[in-house]
C-alpha cells in the first residue's frame, strides 16, 4: 500500500444541505499533505470523516488501510490528533499529561517510561515535567502536543490549524518537528487558514464549497493561477 | 488631532512584565501595526489605551485626551474591536448595531455613510443572531459596532485571527478605505504578512519593542545577504546548511529556506557545498528580506 489516504466519491449531507461533495484525492506515505479551504468550505466535515468520526453519506475513503465507514475503531488507534483549539489538558503536569496519553493508546507501563525519558529529551523538557501544562509558553505546549499526537507511533499524523499566534522563530522550530517525522515515513494531514503555511506542504488541496477546487504542489499551484503566493492563488480560487 | 503619544509606559502582573518602557508616537489619519506573536503585550497596551487598564509608569494620550484623566472623552471618541468576539451573541445582527449606536446617544442612520461598505456585507442576514455567524461575518458586524458612534480614533486587536484568506483581504481594504476618512487605526497581528498593508509597523516582543519603521524600509535595511535555498529533501538540507561555515540563520520559508550568511557569499559556492552533500534539484538565489526576516532577525539578537 503506497497510499495512507484514499478518498473516492467522499460525501458527507447534511438534510439539503452537501458540506462534502463526492471529493475524491490520495495521499502519499510520507507525505505532508495541505488541506485548505475558507470557513465553511467543508474542511472539518471531510477532516470528521476520516478520523472515523463522523460516517460517510456516500463513496468510500480508507485511512491507514482501513475503511472510514467499517474500521472507524481501528483508525483512530493508527491516526495522531492534534489542533490548536484543543491537545493538552492544561491543568495536568507535563509528565501526568504524557501518561494520560499513554494510557488511552494502550501502551504498556514499560513502554510509557521509556518513551516519557525519550521525549522529554528531545523536547528538552525534562526541567518542567512537573510543572502545569498552562504555565508553559504557547511553542513549548504545542510541540508537546505534536509529539503527544504522535507518541503511540501512529501512520497518519492530522494537524487541525497546529500553529496559530506563535513568533515566527517557534512557527519554524514546529515545522522542523513536522518535516523530521515526516522524513520518519509519518504522513501529515495538515488543514490551515494560513496560506503562507501551506508552501510548507508537499502538495495542498483547496476546497471550495464542498468540492476540491485545486490539488497540486504549491509551486504548480501558483504557476498555474499566474500567482505569486499561496494566498493569491487562495483568492482567486475563493472568489471565483 | 487624532494622534496617539505613549511615553514610557511599563505595566507588571505580578512577577511578569507584560509592557517594557513603550514609546510611541502614532500619527493622526495612521493606520499603525503592532506586530508580535500571543503574549507579547500587544492586548495589554490595548487595555491601558482604552482606559480599560491603568499603567505602572509613564503616561498616553489618545487624540489629546490623557488615558487616566479624560477617561470619558476617550471612551466618547474610540472605537475598540477587542480580540475576543465580545458582542450579544443572543442578540441579532441589527440589534447589536442599534444598540451600539444607543449607548453612544446617536442612531444607524446619522454614521451610515461611514459603515455602508461593511455593514452592506452583512445586511442579508440582519435578522441573524450574532452567535450564529460565520467568523468572518461577525468580524464584520463587530466593526461595524466599533465605528458606528464615528470615532476618531479605531483600535482592532488582532482582528484577522481565525479569519480565512479572503475575509482578511476583504478586511485590510476596508481598513484602508477607513484610513482615507483620517481616522487613526493601531491595529494588532501576528501575521507578518498584514504587516506589509501598514503604513508603520512596530515589532513587538515580550513587552519590548523591538524597531518601528514603515515596513518597506524595515525590509530594505535587513543587515544580512540573504539566499533563498530549495532542494528535494528539506529537511536534510535544512540540516546540512546548519553546517556550512558561512551560515548565520538557515530557517524554513515556505517552499524554500533563508539562508542569512555571515559575509558575502556567491550562490555558485552554496550550490558546490550542497551538491557535495548529494542533493538534487538544487536551487540557490538571492532574495529579498520580508518583514518575517526581519522579525526573526531582531529575536536572535
Amino acid at each position: 500500500m503506497n497510499y495512507a489516504i484514499q478518498a473516492e466519491n467522499l460525501t458527507k449531507r447534511f438534510g439539503n444541505f452537501t458540506a462534502v461533495n463526492a471529493i475524491n484525492f490520495t495521499v502519499k506515505k510520507g507525505e505532508i499533505f495541505g488541506f485548505l479551504g475558507a470557513n465553511g468550505a467543508g474542511k472539518t466535515t471531510a477532516m470528521r470523516m476520516l478520523t472515523g468520526l463522523s460516517k460517510p453519506s456516500g463513496g468510500k475513503a480508507e485511512v491507514a488501510g482501513y475503511d472510514v465507514r467499517t474500521q472507524a475503531e481501528e483508525i483512530k488507534r493508527h491516526i495522531g490528533y492534534m489542533s490548536q483549539k484543543f491537545s493538552l489538558y492544561e491543568d495536568l503536569t507535563v509528565g501526568e499529561n504524557i501518561w494520560f496519553f499513554g494510557n488511552i493508546y494502550g501502551l504498556s507501563r514499560a513502554m510509557i517510561k521509556a518513551k516519557t525519558e525519550k521525549l522529554l529529551d528531545e523536547l528538552q523538557l525534562k526541567e518542567v515535567k512537573k510543572q502545569l501544562v498552562a504555565s508553559l509558553p504557547l511553542g513549548w505546549k504545542q510541540r508537546l502536543a505534536f509529539a503527544l499526537a504522535s507518541f503511540h507511533d501512529p501512520e497518519i499524523v492530522f494537524l487541525d490549524e497546529p500553529t496559530g499566534g506563535v513568533d515566527p522563530i517557534t512557527r519554524r522550530e514546529f515545522w522542523e518537528m513536522i518535516y523530521a517525522a515526516a522524513d520518519r515515513g509519518i504522513t501529515i494531514f495538515v488543514t490551515t487558514h494560513y496560506m503562507d503555511e501551506a508552501e510548507y506542504c508537499d502538495r495542498v488541496s483547496i476546497m471550495v464549497d464542498g468540492n476540491i477546487s485545486a490539488l497540486d504542489t504549491p509551486a504548480g499551484l501558483k504557476a498555474n493561477f499566474l500567482a505569486s503566493s499561496m494566498d493569491e492563488v487562495f483568492v482567486k480560487l475563493a472568489r471565483g | 488631532m487624532n494622534k496617539i503619544l505613549i511615553k514610557g509606559i511599563s505595566k507588571s502582573f505580578g512577577d511578569v512584565q507584560a509592557l517594557q518602557d513603550i514609546h510611541l508616537d502614532i500619527n493622526s489619519g495612521e493606520l499603525f501595526g503592532l506586530i508580535g506573536p500571543d503574549g507579547a503585550g500587544k492586548t495589554t497596551l490595548f487595555r491601558i489605551l482604552a482606559t480599560l487598564l491603568l499603567a505602572d509608569t509613564g503616561s498616553a494620550t489618545v487624540a489629546g485626551w490623557d488615558v487616566v484623566k479624560d477617561l470619558r472623552q476617550i471612551r466618547r471618541h474610540l472605537g475598540y474591536m477587542p480580540g475576543r468576539f465580545s458582542l450579544y451573541q443572543d442578540l441579532t445582527v441589527a440589534e447589536n448595531l442599534n444598540f451600539f449606536a444607543t449607548i453612544f446617544g446617536t442612531s444607524i442612520e446619522e454614521n451610515y455613510d461611514l459603515i455602508k461598505d461593511i455593514y452592506q456585507q452583512i445586511e442579508p442576514f440582519r435578522n441573524r443572531r450574532a452567535g450564529q455567524l460565520s467568523g468572518g461575518m461577525k468580524q464584520k458586524l463587530a466593526l461595524s459596532c466599533a465605528l458606528i458612534h464615528a470615532p476618531r480614533v479605531l483600535f482592532l486587536d488582532e482582528p484577522t485571527t481565525g479569519v480565512d484568506a479572503v475575509s482578511r483581504q476583504e478586511f485590510w481594504e476596508m481598513l484602508q478605505r477607513l484610513k482615507a476618512k483620517n481616522i487613526t487605526i493601531l491595529v494588532s497581528t501576528p501575521y507578518m504578512d498584514e504587516a506589509q498593508l501598514c503604513d508603520r509597523i512596530a515589532l513587538i516582543q515580550q513587552g519590548r519593542i523591538l524597531s518601528v519603521a514603515p515596513p518597506d524600509e524595515l525590509t530594505a535595511s535587513y543587515p544580512h545577504p540573504l539566499f533563498e535555498v530549495g532542494a528535494k529533501n528539506r529537511y536534510q538540507l535544512l540540516q546540512d546548511l546548519r553546517h556550512y561555515p558561512a551560515t548565520l540563520s538557515v530557517f524554513p520559508f515556505g517552499e524554500f529556506l533563508h539562508l542569512s550568511t555571515h559575509h558575502p557569499v556567491e550562490p555558485m559556492e552554496i550550490r558546490e557545498f550542497l551538491a557535495e552533500r548529494q542533493h538534487q534539484q538544487i536551487v540557490v538565489r538571492p532574495a529579498d528580506a520580508t518583514v518575517e526576516d526581519c522579525f526573526m532577525d531582531q529575536l536572535r539578537n
